[in-house]
């Protein structure tokens, strides 16, 4: 990548399929190590995207990944026209979670994803209106490999 | 430890098709959770996930943190488009019938994941 441009990636995440989410975050995974991103910033951008793409198809019911990368950074939006949060600061504490008895069952819903979201990232921003849905902006810094 | 000791001390059988070199990866440190979210919030340069669950996001999630196999425990087994999904990411997986806790003990028993 040369100076001062960027690669921009899109992804459909479809909300009916638990099967398949995860492959958007896979993709960037692959980008950034084609790239040479030193694997522990690799393995920060891949969690909290992963966990925002299971949220998009656990409360979101699917939506729109925008990833843009950076010479030093990378930006993940993710955007879903879901049912919306109704309290962002309780959603935002570890633990607490709205996920169904069945989404439990498949190892989620413990109430962690936005909390390892922020956890990750080193700018996080969530913006969600009742009924219209949700946005969350990631922003990782690309570091050398302690 | 190796792979291959891990595959010993649990008396387990290898569920991918693997080359037999492929066992002797090695394994430096262990989680045993059937909650991914935890997986993914504690997990920092991971060998081995034990786990009872057997969906594909099991072999996602183990992905995302680069842990290298997956034993399923209490003789849960993947279908076939889980296997699939691990073989084409290089994960090894493999199945014991031990229950969580004797899988986890007797791996830490052994040294995994105890020694600083």
């Amino acid at each position: 990548m040369t100076m001062g441009e960027s690669i921009k990636l899109r992804y459909d995440v479809n909300g009916e399929d638990f099967v398949t989410c995860g492959q958007a975050s896979e993709d960037v995974k692959r980008t950034l190590k084609g790239i040479g991103i030193p694997s522990a910033t690799i393995r920060r951008v891949s969690i909290a995207m992963y966990e925002g793409e299971i949220n998009m198809v656990i409360h979101g019911g699917g939506g729109v990944a925008e990833v843009e990368i950076f010479e030093s950074k990378i930006t993940i939006v993710l955007k879903d026209t879901g049912k919306g949060i109704a309290d962002i600061e309780k959603a935002m504490q570890e633990g607490y979670s709205t996920a169904t008895e069945d989404i439990r069952e498949l190892g989620f819903g413990a109430g962690m994803g936005l909390p390892n979201m922020k956890k990750y990232s080193d700018e996080f921003a969530i913006e969600s209106r009742v009924g219209q849905g949700t946005t969350v902006t990631m922003t990782i810094n690309f570091q050398e490999d302690a | 430890m190796q792979l291959r000791d891990i595959v010993k001390i649990l008396d387990a059988e290898i569920i991918t098709e693997n080359d037999d070199s492929a066992l002797d990866i090695d394994v430096h440190t262990a989680c045993g959770s059937d909650m991914m979210s935890d997986v993914l919030a504690y997990v920092k340069d991971q060998g081995l996930l034990l786990t009872g669950l057997v969906n594909p996001q099991v072999v996602r999630t183990s992905e995302m943190v680069d842990i290298v196999a997956i034993a399923f425990v209490r003789g849960k087994r993947p279908d076939k488009m889980t296997v699939e999904l691990a073989q084409s990411k290089n994960i090894i997986l493999i199945g014991t019938q031990q229950k969580m806790y004797q899988a986890c003990g007797k791996l830490y028993a052994a040294g995994l994941g105890n020694r600083p």
